[in-house]
């Protein structure tokens, strides 16, 4: 049987795009709500520090943000080849390579908190 | 042997525009950048968290004002597009089995926006909002 990366980026596609629909809207409402000059207590520094300090946050946060990348990352690389972006494993490399970095990113400094 | 098929001519940059059906399509595709842009937002406030109180709120600060609202309102347009569209389609993506015959798409579409509304009101709640 020919073997397939596909089923792995497909999950985080679709696990990623389910935590989406339940959570992005309201987590963009925070930040709008904070370029509107009123920050939820939250996403002030005491508040945000406090929540990632402890370990739920610290995985809340990871979750969240890993997920968003790796469904935003697998969905653009589709939606690419649709707007006629057809070198297809260029642009793998380069999306997928963007979401490892944000993970990594985010998992290093969420350790230093 | 000289046959000519015919091809049938179809632009690979801007076929989406031919039809409301692909625009709709692709209206659902787009929403990916914007949750991706909105995911590294939120890598960068967790990066400047991690280096302490002056640079996490000289960033905050950065995106405070008209120019970062318009942005995250756009964004906002797109998550909750992406969010209504994925659970309008989840009887199709997973049915639900009740012996004979198929639960009504409608329950399950309905338990997805019962969720979406009290996990929104948590957050909401937990962040300090109301």
């Amino acid at each position: 049987m020919a073997k397939s990366n596909k089923p792995i980026f497909w999950s985080l596609f679709a696990a990623g795009g389910t935590l989406a629909a339940f959570l992005a809207p309201v987590l963009v409402l925070l930040f709008l709500l904070l370029s509107l000059g009123h920050a939820p207590a939250v996403l002030s520094y005491a508040g945000l520090h406090a929540f990632a300090a402890h370990w739920f946050g610290k995985l809340f946060l990871l979750a969240v943000i890993t997920l968003f990348l790796w469904h935003a990352a697998h969905r653009l690389r589709v939606t690419a080849f649709d707007f006629g972006l057809r070198q297809d494993s260029v642009v793998a490399v380069v999306v997928y390579l963007i979401a490892a970095a944000g993970t990594i990113t985010t998992a290093l400094c969420l350790l230093r908190i | 042997m000289s046959r000519k098929p015919y091809i049938r001519q179809v632009s690979k940059t801007s076929w989406y525009l031919k039809q409301p059906r692909y625009m709709r399509y692709m209206s659902r595709e787009v929403t990916c950048i914007f949750i991706g842009a909105f995911a590294l937002l939120m890598v960068c406030a967790v990066e400047r968290l991690s280096q302490g109180q002056a640079a996490f709120e000289s960033f905050m600060a950065t995106i405070t004002g008209p120019w970062s609202f318009l942005g995250l309102f756009v964004i906002l347009a797109f998550a909750v597009h992406n969010a209504t569209n994925w659970f309008n389609v989840t009887p199709k993506a997973m049915p639900v089995q009740i012996g004979e015959e198929f639960l009504n798409g409608k329950y399950i579409v309905g338990a997805h926006y019962a969720i979406w509304i009290v996990a929104s009101l948590v957050v909401l709640f937990f962040a300090g909002v109301m």
